[in-house]
This record gives structure tokens, C-alpha cells and sequence, in this order.
């Protein structure tokens, strides 16, 4: 059981660099996210705290050891690859004790282990089959269990239920916060997934072209986005961005001039009368999912965005309606440095 | 309509016959050889007896007399299993590097080995025989022959394993790195076990390829280390007229390969078509 502790990490390959300086503190225990668009280096931050890939710069402290230069599996991590990268020749029994063989552990002592992890699994009737004769989710469950035998300090997933189908997803990751819950090891996952970052995570870390753009657990994130790009990743559908050209005149006065956004999200936008609308606009097209109803609009100015209500009430498809959200629930942002202003 | 029905019905037949003929021309020579094998010297030089003949096994018989058969045999064997093995010692780390390592110069590196292989043999050949005979001391050697085949089989070696070592998800051998596994155990417990298909039919075209080489063994030997491929060789000339002889010690020489061929030939076809059919 181990913290981690990142400090000025970098990456380069050649003269191109990924990751610039990334600081951050992973508490004993906790459960973090890394989240962003692909091509982030969410998924090389992962790999240098693994020891697969090199770190150009910084520092890494594994509890209160600096591991930089120590060999992947003497850092006492366990990783779960997005491709589950089973070794294909062997059994599920071997792959999973693959490690502690490697370790020169006894054999009864990994028997023990391995038996120990495929219960909490659930996969003890698969243990003498081969990768080959597994399903997906069984294949991912097995890659968990080979990261458990080895009683890691810290966990790392690589987007590990990207291959899975969509039942399979939502399944598998309420099992890996069970799992979460009830080893409670450190574990860091990286996903492009919104979602899962937001129902696994105890803090989130929010990467975009190598940079931390902000850190905090998953409410802190939707409330208080630090600027556009946070407050556009996190949250679905994602929030909606209003220039002063875009509102009503009652909106448009919130924004001190043209350099200025306003951002609603679709859950807080419902009809309102004229007078205290922000935006007005007409649905083009209802997705109504029963449970709630996605209305795509469009302003007169021709921006597109979503509202999303539960009752239906006052959206009707072609017929303008005007839109507003309660005041703590408006976000303000400066354009061009896309930061949001705190004090509208 | 009736043009189409028409061509496939030609073409049914056309492409049989033609392969068929294609496939004689090519067997001829060894069919010649093997017929000519079980024939008297004198029937052989006759062309009345091409086919008809009192078919003998004198020239398999007398053999070892008449040739040292098994000492180019044996020297055959010895240099080609060790040339084989040392070839892969060198061309599986290679190749495993390459594959899981590359740098931004590997694609160079394998363009540089395949072009050792467009240098013309004879270009080197009498450097090769002066520095081996009277500056080295190794001419006409095991050690010599096992070297020559190593080194001009390792880049089609090395070629061949890098391809089959690249089908490999790097991820797996990442897995194993996670799990504490040393490069050699990575390489005996990971790649060779997933590579097999691969790794044995290099071996077994490897092997081959040693086993035929002529070029360079018919060279640079003369009595020790003179390999099946001397054998024949050496006897064209001063026994021209002994067909029959000369006929059963080729075949003798060329039938353990077909043979061995002929036993992979199942695993030859699938680990050259790995990359292809996957």
C-alpha cells in the first residue's frame, strides 16, 4: 500500500515533447482517473509510473521511494493492459501466476494466491482453460486477476474496458470499484471515457496536450470546471457555450463585453418566460429516451446546442422558446484564455 | 454468357495441363537423376536406354566404396545443424531487439543486412580463400564452413524471425516485463513459444539452405571439411563418364533434404504464410 508522488515529470521523444511538467499527489488508497482527448499523454503518464516507458524529467516516488530508474516489476505496481495482453500459450492458472513464478515464490504459496484471486474473480471453473477459449470479459477479469496475485501497492489500468461491449462496460467497472472498495490499494486508471472517470474515480485528473488542466474529485469538476475545456469534457451532454451575439438582451448584459462566454449545461437550461430567458431558440430535433429528452436547438445567431429535460414541458419541435438556467447555475469564461471568471 | 461458360471450361483444362507441364520440366532433371541412379555406367551414357533398362542397385551398393559417402554426409550434417543453431543464437536476439526495440535506425539496419546479400560471391572470393588459407589457418575447416553459412544466412535469418516477432502485440511482452521476467526469459518463456510456427520453419529453411550452399563449401574446403556438395562437385570432371555412380551418390546427397522437406512441409507452409492468413 503506497501513495505516489509526481514531481516535474516530463517526456520527450527527441526534440518532441509529450508531457511538459506534471506535479501531482496520489494519496494511499485512493482511487484516480486520468481523463482527456487521445493524444493527452494520459496513457504515457501511466506507462512511465509502470516503468514501460522512460521518464525525460522529474521525479516519480512510489510510498517514499524514487523509482526512475527501477525495473517495472520492482516498483510494486500491477497493470491491465487495454488489449488484456494474456500470455496466449499459457493457462489462465499460469498467466495469472506468471509474476510470482518470476519471483521464485513457492508453488503452494501460489497456488494459494492465484486460487485466493480467481474466487474474489469469480473465475476459478476457467483456470485451466487458455485466452483462446475466453470471452472478452472473461479475458479482462483474468488480466485483473493477474495484477491482484501480485498484491501490488498501486493498480494501473490502461483503458481496460474500451474492448468490451457496452453491457459488458457498465458491468465490468462497477466490479472494479467493488474491487476498489474492497482491496483498497491505490489504483490509477486512464480512459477517454467521461463516464467512467466520473462514477470510479475519488479525483479525476483532466490532461489536454500534456498539461494538467485541473485536479479534483468528480463534484468539484462539474461545479467548479477551472475553464472551458474541463467544463466542455466533463459532464454529458457536454455544456453548452453562448457568446453575447448568441442571447437574449437579458443574457447578453451578464458578459461584460464580446470577450466573454457563458456556459449552461443542458441538464440546468428550461423554459422560462421572455422576460428572464437567456437564450432563445428553436428545437429541431427531440431524442427522447423516455426517462429524459435530449432537444437539439438552434439560435437565431445558428448555434446548436442540447437541452436535456426530464418532463418535456414547454418544447415543442419548430416552435421558439425562450431558455434560462438559475443564476449559481451559469458559468462565465474568458475567451481567449478559455478560464473561467469566478465573479460574474 | 456462352463466351464465359466457354473460357472456364478452357481454362479448366488449360491450367491444369500447363501447370502439369511446368511442374515435368522443372522435376525432369531429377527424375533424370534418380532413374539414372539404378542404371549401369554404360547404360546410362546410352540414350536407347532413357527409360528401358535393367534397372541395378550396384551404384547405391558400392557406394561408400566408390565415394566416401559418409564422411561428406557426416560433414554436411555437422556443418549445417551448427551453422543452423549458431545462426538462430544470433538472429532470435537480433530479430528481438529489432521487433520490441526499434529505433529510428532499425529500418536501416535491415535494409544494410539484406544488402550484404546483393554483393556478388565471387567479388570476395579470392580475398576469402588467401585470408582463410595463409593468413588465418582455417581453410578447408568445420569452423570455417560453419562461419561462411552462419554469416550469409543470417539476414534473410534475421529478416524473417524480425517479421514473424513483429505479429507479436508489443502489450504481451510488456505483461511480461510487469511481471518481473528477465530479457532471456522473455525470449524463452514468451517469444519463442508464440513465434513457434515461425521460429521453426527459419530454422528449417535455414537448415536448407546450409545444406545446398555450393558456392562457398565447394571453395573453401578440400578433403576435412568437405561437405556433399564437394562430393558431387569434385567428381564431374574426373568421372564424367560414370554417370550411374555420380547419379546415385547426388541422390543420395539431395534425398535426406527432400525427405526432411517433405516431413516439415506442413509447418514450412504454415509458418511462411504466418503473417499472411492470420
Amino acid at each position: 500500500m503506497a501513495g505516489l508522488t509526481l514531481r516535474n515529470i516530463a517526456k520527450s521523444y527527441g526534440a518532441t515533447q509529450v508531457i511538459e511538467s506534471i506535479d501531482l499527489d496520489v494519496e494511499d488508497g485512493e482511487f484516480v482517473v486520468f481523463v482527456g482527448p487521445s493524444g493527452c499523454g494520459k496513457s504515457t503518464l501511466l506507462r512511465m509510473i509502470a516503468g514501460l516507458e522512460e521518464i525525460s524529467g522529474g521525479e516519480l516516488s512510489i510510498g517514499d521511494r524514487v523509482v526512475n530508474e527501477v525495473a517495472p516489476a520492482k516498483r510494486g505496481v500491477a497493470m491491465v493492459f487495454q488489449t488484456y495482453a494474456l500470455y496466449p500459450h499459457m493457462t489462465v492458472y499460469k498467466n495469472m501466476g506468471f509474476g510470482l513464478k518470476q519471483a521464485k515464490t513457492p508453488p503452494d504459496e501460489i497456488d494459494a494466491k492465484v486460487r485466493a484471486a480467481a474466487e474474489i474473480l469469480d473465475i476459478t471453473p476457467l483456470l485451466e482453460r487458455t485466452p483462446r477459449a475466453l470471452s472478452g470479459g472473461q479475458r479482462q477479469r483474468v488480466a485483473i486477476g493477474r495484477a491482484i496475485v501480485r498484491e501490488p501497492d498501486v493498480f494501473l489500468f490502461d483503458e481496460p474496458l474500451s474492448n468490451l461491449d457496452a453491457a459488458l462496460r457498465v458491468q465490468t467497472r462497477i466490479e472494479i470499484a467493488r474491487l476498489h472498495e474492497r482491496l483498497g490499494t491505490t489504483m490509477i486508471y486512464v480512459t477517454h471515457d467521461q463516464v467512467e472517470a466520473m462514477t470510479l474515480a475519488d479525483k479525476i485528473v483532466v490532461l489536454r496536450g500534456g498539461n494538467i488542466e485541473q485536479v479534483g474529485t468528480p463534484m468539484d469538476l462539474y461545479h467548479n470546471p477551472r475553464n472551458m475545456f474541463v467544463a466542455g469534457f466533463i459532464g454529458s451532454p457536454k455544456m453548452n457555450f453562448f457568446g453575447q451575439g448568441d442571447l437574449t438582451p437579458g443574457g447578453a448584459a451578464l458578459l461584460p463585453d464580446d470577450g466573454h462566454v457563458l456556459g449552461l449545461r443542458p441538464e440546468h437550461l428550461r423554459p422560462m418566460e421572455a422576460g428572464s430567458a437567456l437564450v432563445e431558440a428553436v428545437p429541431d430535433l427531440i431524442e427522447n429516451l423516455g426517462e429524459y429528452a435530449l432537444v437539439h436547438c438552434r439560435t437565431a445567431s445558428g448555434v446548436a446546442f442540447i437541452a436535456k429535460t426530464t418532463d418535456m414541458v414547454g418544447f415543442e419541435k419548430g416552435k421558439p422558446v425562450p431558455l434560462g438556467a438559475d443564476p449559481e447555475r451559469r458559468a462565465l469564461f474568458d475567451k481567449a484564455s478559455g478560464l473561467r471568471i469566478l465573479s460574474a | 454468357m456462352a463466351a464465359v461458360a466457354q473460357h472456364s471450361k478452357f481454362s479448366k483444362i488449360a491450367w491444369p495441363v500447363l501447370a502439369w507441364v511446368v511442374a515435368l520440366i522443372f522435376f525432369f532433371p531429377i527424375f533424370w537423376m534418380v532413374l539414372t541412379s539404378f542404371k549401369t555406367d554404360a547404360d546410362a551414357v546410352k540414350p536407347e536406354n532413357l527409360i528401358v533398362f535393367q534397372p541395378t542397385l550396384e551404384n547405391y551398393l558400392n557406394m561408400t566404396e566408390n565415394y566416401d559417402y559418409w564422411r561428406f554426409a557426416i560433414n554436411s550434417v555437422i556443418t549445417s545443424v551448427f551453422a543452423t543453431i549458431f545462426t538462430l543464437v544470433v538472429g532470435v536476439p537480433a530479430a528481438y531487439a529489432m521487433a520490441f526495440n526499434p529505433s529510428r535506425h532499425t529500418k536501416d539496419v535491415l535494409m544494410w543486412m539484406l544488402s550484404t546479400k546483393m554483393l556478388p560471391a565471387a567479388a570476395v572470393l579470392y580475398p576469402m580463400t588467401f585470408l582463410t588459407k595463409n593468413f588465418l589457418g582455417i581453410f578447408d575447416t568445420h569452423f570455417l564452413i560453419i562461419l561462411v553459412l552462419s554469416l550469409i544466412n543470417l539476414p534473410i535469418v534475421i529478416w524473417m524471425l524480425f517479421t514473424y516477432f513483429k505479429e507479436i502485440p508489443k502489450e504481451i511482452i510488456e505483461a511480461g516485463q510487469m511481471d518481473g521476467v528477465s530479457t532471456w526469459g522473455e525470449i524463452k518463456d514468451i517469444l519463442i513459444p508464440l513465434a513457434w510456427g515461425g521460429v521453426a520453419s527459419t530454422a528449417l529453411l535455414c537448415f536448407i539452405f546450409c545444406w545446398n550452399e555450393a558456392y562457398w563449401t565447394v571453395r573453401l574446403t578440400t578433403t576435412d571439411a568437405a561437405t556433399l556438395s564437394k562430393l558431387i562437385e569434385g567428381n564431374r570432371a574426373p568421372e564424367g563418364l560414370f554417370f550411374g555412380r555420380l547419379s546415385a551418390v547426388s541422390t543420395a546427397a539431395v534425398g535426406p533434404i527432400i525427405v526432411l522437406g517433405w516431413f516439415c512441409q506442413k509447418q514450412l507452409v504454415q509458418g511462411l504464410t504466418f503473417g499472411a492468413v492470420k
